[in-house]
């Protein structure tokens, strides 16, 4: 019988957890999508060398402690605050990296003006966005982004639209604006999706460091404690829901 | 080489921030105070020392931008006048909260609601005593002339960065507005990007190999955690309070009352004591220049020697509850100003120290 130690060599590694996430338990619900977007901004840092150059922007919301996974300088912003925090440490340091993680509460609700100004500004940042159509942290509350008829605590009728309006495709307006270059929606549901996503990280990070202004990175994701469903069944009913009102693929790409 | 200029009050903070190497300034236009970032803009600094400056969408966002500043160790400001910093508070516990250094200009206009551009010193409370959410402190600087604006930009970020914590410069519409000679301080360099990582070994300007990673937050989930930083904060503001205090005096030794005013109210009082000692009666001014840390035990002094203190200010009686706290209502303290955007005048303050205290002392 061989030990297992006597396999464990470097020579036989053919997947290693990038060095950019930390050791901590991940403080997600077993399912969900913030998880897998977080390694793949901490592959997509490592792989561009800017582990040390990279300063990320924490929101309000299920990924308030994203700073307790990835190995770079954060700072944490108020609910919706982070794109004004970005903006400040970008124009002050124009050499580094600079990124806001947001959900769609915190970068469509209480920090609209906040993400509408920023990449107006054509802000030389890079926005990963959140939406699984719900305020997750708080316990399942309405979002801007909650589908018509979509049960939420605050709605647990269903979303009326002609009380509560239709949800705020945000991306699609953010693409108007002349200083965003680059505005895509993803999902990290399946193998193939995520790696369409690191894709479309690591381009939202090279626009950067060519100068080119604000890109958006929207990644539709579940929120199975939220929905009220396994992860299994919040996938599939993400898929036959969010995606035909939240198409995926680019919204906008200037080469 | 120092340089004179006669200038607004609002014209001499964005020269003094330029000129003491201030990395950023981020606001939002509001009268009457809108000449700072007017003149920031119409003087380029981003040409000659690098300063950073940008109108953002609003105050909630300047704060903000001030917030994502501070964090990387920089010197960063904003300004506003009384509604705009209503709108700012959010964002002022937040940085209180994270230790984050910074200064914040207030000239302040009357209220309640949108009120009126007319000076006034209502936003004492709001000051002084939180505004925002949490146990927290600004620490206050009063300038009482044009000269003071200047001056107390470098002052502020001086005492912002020794403390790690947000300093007010709580001015007034008067001294925003009005034109005084100004001596300017030569131009200092900014900080290099080597000497904040050196000496700011706190602010995120990329995790270096060699640390760990910088993480500029308020949040402390575990309530035993966020009682104990709490306790840090107090410890924090117990020595700013042992260390900071700041006032000035004029003719209290002889003093049968004294008169506390601060801002342009204490210009005003200048003329005030000039009158009474003019009519017989000894005044002296005792003039707060750090509303908080409050000059506590000095205002307890003279209240061993005075029969009476009134508190001159243009609000409907703020800082009096201070000064009757300091002196443990061990002597009678009257309040008296005009408020709402109008402006005493010497001789009404002098008619209300007679009324309020020396009739009551008949
Ligand atoms: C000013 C303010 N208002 C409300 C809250 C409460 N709050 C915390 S998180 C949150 C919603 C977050 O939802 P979202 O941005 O969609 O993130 P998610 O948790 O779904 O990832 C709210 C309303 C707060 N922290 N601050
Ligand atoms: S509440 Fe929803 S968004 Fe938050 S961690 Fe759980 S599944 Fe994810
Ligand atoms: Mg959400």
């Amino acid at each position: 019988m061989s030990d297992i130690n006597t396999i464990i060599k470097p020579e036989n590694i053919v997947y290693k957890r990038t060095d950019v996430l930390s050791d901590n338990d991940l403080s997600y619900c077993p399912g969900c999508g913030h998880g897998t977007v977080h390694k793949l901004i901490a592959e997509v840092i490592e792989e561009m060398g800017i582990q040390d150059t990279t300063i990320g922007i924490a929101p309000v919301g299920c990924s308030v402690l994203a700073y307790n996974y990835l190995e770079i300088d954060w700072q944490q912003a108020a609910h919706g605050r982070a794109p004004a925090l970005a903006t400040a440490v970008k124009r002050l340091m124009p050499e580094k990296n600079v990124f806001s993680y947001q959900g769609d509460g915190d970068l469509a609700a209480i920090g609209t003006a906040e993400t509408i100004h920023a990449c107006n500004r054509g802000e030389n940042i890079v926005m990963i966005f959140i939406n699984n159509g719900i305020y997750g942290m708080t316990g399942g509350q309405m979002a801007p982004t909650t589908l018509p008829g979509m049960a939420a605590s605050t709605c647990p009728h269903g979303r009326d639209v002609s009380h509560d309006g239709e949800p705020i495709k945000i991306s699609e307006i953010l693409a108007q604006l002349p200083g965003t270059c680059y505005v895509t929606r993803q999902s990290v549901h399946t193998a193939g999706n995520v790696r369409k996503t690191k894709k479309a990280l690591r381009k939202a990070f090279e626009n950067q460091a060519a100068n080119k202004g604000t890109s958006l990175v929207e990644v539709v994701s579940n929120c199975n404690s939220g929905w009220k469903m396994t992860p299994i069944k919040s996938n599939e009913w993400m898929e036959e829901n969010m995606f035909p009102y939240y198409p995926l693929g680019d919204i906008k790409n200037e080469e | 080489m120092r340089e004179l200029k006669l200038m607004k009050g609002n014209e001499a903070i964005a020269e003094a921030a330029i000129r003491a190497g201030v990395d950023g300034y981020f606001g939002y236009p509001i009268t009457p105070q809108s000449e700072v970032m007017e003149t920031l803009m119409a003087l380029r600094p981003w040409d000659s020392t690098g300063m950073v400056v940008l109108q953002a969408e609003s105050e909630t966002a300047s704060i903000n931008m001030v917030y994502g500043g501070a964090g990387c160790g920089k010197r960063v400001m904003t300004s506003s006048s009384s509604p705009g910093v209503s709108l700012m508070q959010e964002g002022l516990t937040y940085l209180a909260g994270a230790e984050l250094p910074c200064v914040v200009v207030n000239v302040v206009r009357g209220g309640p609601g949108l009120g009126t551009i007319q000076p006034a010193q209502s936003d004492y409370f709001q000051t002084v005593k939180g505004g925002g959410h949490g146990d927290y402190k600004l620490i206050t600087l009063a300038p009482a002339s044009v000269q003071e604006m200047a001056d107390f930009v470098e002052l502020s970020f001086d005492l912002a960065f020794k403390y790690r914590n947000p300093v007010m410069i709580l001015s007034d519409g008067v001294i925003g507005q009005m034109m005084e000679k100004v001596e300017l301080s030569e131009q200092k360099p900014r900080w290099t990007a080597e000497y904040i990582e050196e000496n700011h070994t706190w602010a995120t300007t990329g995790k270096k190999a060699n640390r760990e990673k910088n993480i500029i937050t308020s949040v402390q989930l575990e309530a035993s955690v966020q009682e104990a930083f709490n306790h840090k904060l107090q410890a924090k503001y117990r020595s700013v309070e042992e260390n900071e205090v700041r006032y000035e005096e004029v003719m209290c030794d002889d003093a049968d009352y004294i008169i506390v005013a601060y801002g342009s109210s204490a210009r005003i009082c200048q003329k005030s004591i000039e009158i009474a000692r003019e009519k017989g009666i000894k005044v002296g001014m005792f003039r707060p220049i750090t509303l908080y840390p409050f000059p506590t035990e000095q205002l307890m002094k003279r209240a061993k020697q005075v029969k009476g203190m009134l508190s001159v200010e243009m609000s409907a009686g703020q800082m009096v509850e201070d000064v009757k706290l300091a002196v443990e209502c061990s002597i009678p303290v009257e309040h008296f100003g005009r408020f709402g955007g109008s402006v005493h005048s010497p001789g009404e303050v002098v008619e209300a120290l007679e009324q309020k205290l020396i009739g009551g002392d008949k």
